[in-house]
């Protein structure tokens, strides 16, 4: 029974991607199929991390192969936590792109969007649960796909190198993942991550830190680690808001995720990694800098996810519980913040026609202040401001810098403390220029929406920075969850005997 | 493991003929570089399956077959392979419709940010619009 539990956030949205195909002719049809679909995946996510949390790690051998033979799908707390946020995202950001009608493709209706926006999801949840090296892979390559088609759909000139960038760098970390797990395979005969983690412990350390290294690469261009961001501003932009949101949201932390799972599980670093440290201070310091300089705000916010990358390295890279915790509940904090601040930018740039800060005709404050408080909370969480979820990430995060006993620890938590700075630097400059001020005429027949804020989208917007509040006020049970999380992560042979141990 | 030095050259040859072709300015050249890649690391997984053998059939002992699972996974990275190739094909043909032109370009928004003024001076056509309300 717990068993089904696991099975139905990857193959659910698999099975209603088939059948949105099918029924793409009848009105309504697609619509009542991917939201009933992905509600269903939320509920089952609710479920699954009571269940996990109560009994322990659920495993599912699929063809009821013993491991580390066959695919397995494993729940722990970690993956259930990053499950249930990630579920309440991609519902949020389908309703809001209804309410867009970016499922509609302009005037004619489209078949393609809800079938891929499905296949996106069951990668992403795929992603999250898998126990094996191989079957990430697959999970990687059906987002990435999926994406691939979201962000080239209705191209323009002007847009088409953009996608070209990211669908080839995709694509040369895909190529590079496959030949990681071709290596990880002739050292050790397997791709089971519990049985790995076994058998990597008796192959020569330098083998390892290769591998180890050559598997940070390769999620360092998933996940944008600064220098293999490059990508990241160029092409996230040019989608259209929802879309941009979920992959802002979603993708780079699958990648995080991955290498929280692997570097764990796999590798079994015990101290302080240094050069995940350094690679988490420049990615903050860099991305940060790098938003200050930008004038188009969707390019800005995508530098702001590029920095705020750095801090769920920075909690990893200690190895230790604290930081750990640090990163999941910063994980979880910026899935939701991230895609929220993207929806929210996007109802202002669907009002204003700009996306320039140059541009912005100002005043949005006065004109529309419901969309003004929720990019203020946004903003605010996001820099880190207490009372909000931002603040009870960075705190944990910093403490267990601090408690580090290493200098890269408290030079790591210097630098978050300057990056968030930095952060609220460059959001304030969006709320001066395009909120704040008596406001002036945009250029004509700028606004795309007839006018009114269309009350789904706005609901959209107000549920995902919403999430950030309540991350707040339940701030007491989600850190003690997201610590058993940290403690079951780092307990490498808790996570071997649920895996491959007990009853076929 | 023995290991295969046919195989190791081959595999030597279409990562270095691969990536350098990734490297270029032209978009016909980087995906002829990501189809030579993705040929090297199917067989990469094949050379990391170990020696050659009998087809994996029951009734064989399993000293005498080869191993099955990279076979299965090489299998699988053809398909997306395969797939994500053809995507990126009818995306340079579109890119090649839309722009008459295969080179990859810096990037364009990067490069009008160095071009802007130091201080936050507003672009003549802002300027010329914000006269006009007056």
């Amino acid at each position: 029974m717990t068993g089904l539990l696991v099975a139905i956030p990857p193959l659910l949205p698999l099975l209603a991607a088939g059948l949105a195909l099918l029924v793409s002719r009848i009105r309504h049809a697609q619509r009542v199929i991917s939201g009933v679909a992905l509600g269903a995946v939320l509920v089952d996510a609710a479920v699954l991390l009571a269940v996990v949390d109560s009994q322990g790690a659920v495993v599912l051998r699929l063809g009821g192969y013993q491991p580390p033979a066959g695919i397995t799908l494993v729940a722990d707390r970690l993956s259930a936590l990053m499950l249930l946020v990630s579920a309440v995202v991609t519902l949020v950001v389908m309703l809001y792109a209804l309410g867009q009608r970016v499922t509609d493709h302009g005037r004619t209706a489209t078949t393609s969007f809800h079938p891929v926006y499905l296949v996106l999801s069951a990668g992403v949840m795929l992603a999250y649960l898998t126990g094996d090296l191989f079957t990430l892979f697959v999970a990687f390559e059906l987002m990435l796909t999926a994406s691939y088609v979201l962000i080239t759909r209705d191209v323009t000139a002007d847009r088409v190198r953009a996608a070209m960038t990211y669908v080839i760098t995709g694509l040369t970390s895909t190529l590079l993942l496959i030949t990681l797990i071709a290596l990880v395979y002739a050292a050790t005969g397997t791709v089971n991550l519990a049985d790995l983690g076994e058998k990597l412990a008796g192959v020569d350390p330098e083998l390892r830190g290769a591998l180890s290294l050559l598997f940070l690469t390769v999620i360092g261009i998933k996940a944008a680690i600064v220098p293999l961001h490059f990508w990241l501003p160029d092409s996230y932009p040019i989608a259209p808001a929802p879309i941009t949101a979920v992959f802002a949201g979603l993708l780079t932390k699958v990648g995080v995720y991955a290498l929280i799972r692997v570097q764990t599980a796999v590798f079994a670093h015990q101290d302080v990694w240094h050069v995940l440290l350094v690679a988490a201070l420049i990615t903050m310091l860099l991305g940060a800098l790098g938003a200050v300089a930008q004038d188009d705000v969707n390019r800005m916010l995508s530098f702001l996810l590029v920095s705020h990358i750095g801090f769920m390295l920075f909690g990893l890279g200690l190895f230790s519980k604290a930081g750990l915790t640090g990163t999941i509940l910063y994980a979880l904090h910026h899935i939701t913040v991230q895609a929220g601040l993207f929806l929210v930018l996007g109802l202002v740039a669907r009002h204003t026609g700009a996306t320039s800060l140059r541009r912005m005709p100002g005043g949005m404050a006065r004109q529309r202040p419901w969309l003004a408080v929720l990019f203020a909370i946004g903003a605010v969480n996001l820099a880190g401001l207490p009372p909000l979820s931002g603040f009870l990430a960075k705190v944990t995060l910093l403490r267990g810098g601090a408690a580090s006993d290493t200098e890269m620890g408290v030079v790591l938590a210097g630098a978050a403390v300057v990056t968030s700075f930095v952060t609220l630097y460059a959001l304030a400059r969006v709320w001066v220029i395009a909120f704040w001020g008596t406001g002036r005429e945009g250029p004509p027949d700028a606004d795309r929406s007839g006018g009114e804020l269309s009350p789904v989208m706005t609901t959209a917007c107000a549920v995902l920075i919403g999430a950030g509040v309540a991350m707040a006020a339940f701030a007491a049970p989600l850190s003690a969850v997201a610590d058993r999380a940290a403690t079951h992560v780092l307990d490498v042979t808790s996570y071997r005997s649920a895996v491959l141990g007990g009853e076929p | 493991m023995p290991i295969n030095l046919t195989l190791v050259v081959a595999l030597a040859v279409l990562y270095g003929a691969g990536f350098y072709l990734l490297m270029q300015r032209s978009l016909m050249r980087v995906l002829l570089g990501i189809v030579l890649v993705g040929h090297g690391a199917n067989l990469f997984l094949q050379a990391a399956g170990g020696p050659a053998g009998e087809p994996a059939k029951a009734g064989k002992g399993l000293d005498a077959v080869s191993d099955p699972l990279p076979q299965a996974m090489a299998l699988t990275a053809i398909v997306i392979t395969f797939a994500v190739t053809a995507l990126l094909l009818a995306l340079a043909y579109r890119s090649s419709v839309l722009l008459n032109d295969d080179e990859v370009q810096d990037d364009v928004e990067d490069r009008r940010l160095r071009q802007a003024p130091e201080s936050e001076d507003e672009p003549a056509s802002v300027i010329s619009l914000r006269e006009g309300d007056q």
